[in-house]
């Protein structure tokens, strides 16, 4: 086999027939730009809504659950074995609310090659005091820059700065819509008084917004000691830890164990947030079907071109196969011709999918539930363009097939009979 | 004696469909290098399915072929093509160039296609056949844009352009008047004598075969003479 003969051959057929050349092709490039551009903007979103859950949700969240015991006392008993107990109302034991040897649990947490990182968390019951209105709320005692780390809470803060808060002992990040109710801005000092009726006076150093108004309107973040201390305790009271692990898939397999370990409730993300990965999967699925659609339509397209291009050029391959160019030749022009439309519209598609995509990375897209993001979240990941071009290639490969497998069989003698 | 270059040894062909015809009975023959053969008939006896089956494009027949002693028959597609392309010229009765690409190009393609020369070379050769066909002026134009005359000729350099063996042509001035149809007679006569190919012309033009060195007259698919 010659390649370049055959190169050129294909090469004049295309460049005679431009028009047909360019449709053929522009079916191939609205395929893969429009797969490029589902594909970005798909999974930015879901990359965004994931990270949205998954950023800020502890992949283990260990607690102090107040339960009435499971085994009450007469199940003890070896008097009442063989009987049918009833007891009625039971009540939870009171208990302590913080973790028992939260200190020591931390440290044997940190030290997990597992683990990315343990924070601890005091939960503490507040009112925030405004004049004569009392609200409701909640202050999280956190290390505010280890949960940074861990859990990009700094996305959600609108005004002021984490940084802020590591720096003031007494500061507090205020919940927006705590803030709006009380018309208090970062800088200002807010009363905080305790169910034990102490007062603290904190200082604002930032606005905190989730978008859950149920969240945003209660939950407030100071330092882990300024909880300890509104609530009058030592530097060992923590109530939860939450937990990062390198690799989410061995959440529910930790948190079991670190349940049964030391004895208290724990609750892994995929429990928690079942849904999500569903929802991921699904969004996915259609973007994928979508596009394979779409290409499908493209190969026709090609199919039917090369059809055509292969019926009138009945004569050419009739000379070209009596001069000497055997059947795989002839198919191999075809084959050319379908892989040139493919690499052309393909590449185009690419370009134009990221053209495209750019333009939606750059549209405004602001909503209250998510207020850090500025514009249409994109994903730029090259694979796609990848998978996107060797989508191309496949396609107008299996379109071509058929047709220059037809001319690989024409018999010139038919065909020059037939004059 | 020159050598034998095409020998044809009891060739049958039936047409099967629509019913089962005996088209070629037991043809038997040989063409001699630098020999310029003529093939005469009524149409319909079969000297057109006859030249198809010589030049190896069609392998649908009883019986053996020979091209410069090496037998043809029973080879395959691709093994044929090989030999279409470096040892048989062939021109169709009507011109088959292809449409898209200049007269040089189309004159360039079989040898592109054997491969044996640089593209420069090729190019070489290429006007070389086209002078000598007096149709040098026109190696830049597209094939569609030239007169039928120079078609043919165009096609005549082509099917010359690897320096076949044997030239085989289907009608070639069936189409012509008798001054092209002449100069086609006197370009096959020199190529014959001078370059010692040899050529064999299914034609219906009894003045042009009367010219040659021997003529084949087929009648009901055998050879009457």
């Amino acid at each position: 086999m010659n390649f370049p003969v055959i190169f050129s051959i294909s090469r004049t057929h295309l460049l005679s027939r431009m028009k047909q050349t360019v449709t053929a092709s522009l079916g191939v490039t609205f395929g893969i730009g429009a797969f490029i551009i589902l594909v970005s903007f798909m999974t930015g979103l879901n990359e965004m809504l994931d990270g949205l859950i998954l950023n800020r949700t502890p992949h283990i969240h260990l607690y102090n659950q107040i339960t009435p015991s499971p085994e009450q006392p007469v199940d003890l008993a070896d008097a009442f074995k063989s009987s049918f107990n009833v007891v009625q109302s039971i009540k939870p034991k009171r208990a302590q609310t913080r973790i028992h040897n939260g200190l020591p649990i931390l440290n044997f947490l940190r030290n997990d090659s597992r683990v990315k990182g343990a924070v601890p968390q005091v939960v503490a019951q507040v009112f925030y005091v405004s004049g004569s209105i009392e609200l409701n709320g909640i202050i999280n005692g956190v290390d505010i820059l280890e949960e940074d780390r861990l859990f990009s809470i700094s996305d959600y803060i609108v005004q002021g700065s984490t940084l802020e808060l590591a720096r003031t002992e007494n500061g507090i990040i205020i919940g927006a819509g705590v803030a709006r109710k009380m018309s208090v801005k970062p800088g200002d000092i807010i009363q905080i008084t305790t169910p034990s009726g102490n007062i603290f006076p904190l200082k604002i150093v930032g606005v905190y917004e989730s978008g859950l108004a149920d969240i945003d309107d209660i939950q407030s973040y100071a330092n882990l000691k300024t909880a300890q201390k509104l609530l009058g305790q030592s530097d060992n009271f923590i109530t939860d830890i939450n937990v990062k692990l390198h690799d989410l898939e061995l959440a529910k397999p930790m948190s079991d164990k670190l349940a049964r370990q030391f004895g208290i409730a724990a609750i892994d993300i995929n429990s928690a947030n079942a849904q999500f990965e569903t929802g991921s999967d699904i969004r996915n699925l259609i973007t994928y079907a979508v596009s394979i659609a779409l290409l499908i339509v493209a190969g026709f397209g090609i199919y039917n071109i090369l059809n055509m291009l292969i019926y009138e050029k009945m004569n050419d391959i009739a000379i070209l196969k009596a001069t000497g160019f055997s059947g795989f030749d002839v198919k191999m022009i075809f084959m050319v011709e379908a892989l040139i439309i493919g690499i052309a519209g393909g590449i185009l598609g690419l370009i134009i999918g990221y053209v495209v995509s750019v333009i939606i990375d750059h549209t405004p897209f602001e909503t209250q539930a998510l207020p850090t993001i500025k514009t249409f979240p994109v994903n730029f990941n090259p694979l796609y363009y990848i998978i996107g071009i060797v989508f191309a290639l496949v396609t107008t490969f299996l379109a071509g097939y058929m047709p220059a497998s037809r001319a690989q069989r024409i018999d010139p003698v038919e065909i020059i009979r037939g004059q | 004696m020159s050598a034998t270059v095409l020998e044809a040894r009891n060739i049958n062909k039936h047409f099967r469909v629509p019913v089962d015809y005996h088209v070629l009975k037991d043809i038997s023959f040989r063409v001699q290098q630098g020999e310029f053969v003529s093939v005469m008939g009524k149409s319909g006896c079969g000297k057109s399915t006859l030249l198809y089956i010589l030049s190896t494009m069609d392998t649908n027949y009883e019986g053996e072929l020979f091209l410069n002693g090496e037998k043809l028959s029973g080879k395959s597609g691709n093994e044929l093509s090989i030999v279409r392309n470096a040892h048989i010229g062939f021109v169709f009765q009507f011109h088959y160039l292809l449409p898209e690409f200049t007269v040089l190009e189309n004159v360039m393609l079989p040898a592109r296609k054997l491969g044996k020369k640089t593209n420069e070379e090729i190019e070489h050769d290429a006007m070389e056949k086209l002078k000598l066909l007096n149709i040098g002026d026109k190696a830049k134009k597209l094939a569609v844009r030239i007169s039928g005359g120079e078609k043919q000729r165009v096609a005549i350099a082509r099917a010359l352009i690897n320096n076949p063996a044997i030239l085989m042509c289907d009608e070639p001035t069936g189409n012509l008047d008798s001054q092209n149809s002449d100069n086609v007679f006197n370009l096959f006569r020199r190529l014959a004598n001078e370059k010692k190919i040899s050529l064999l012309v299914v034609t219906h033009d009894h003045d042009f075969a009367n010219r040659t060195d021997r003529i084949i007259e087929m009648a009901d698919g055998k050879i009457v003479k």
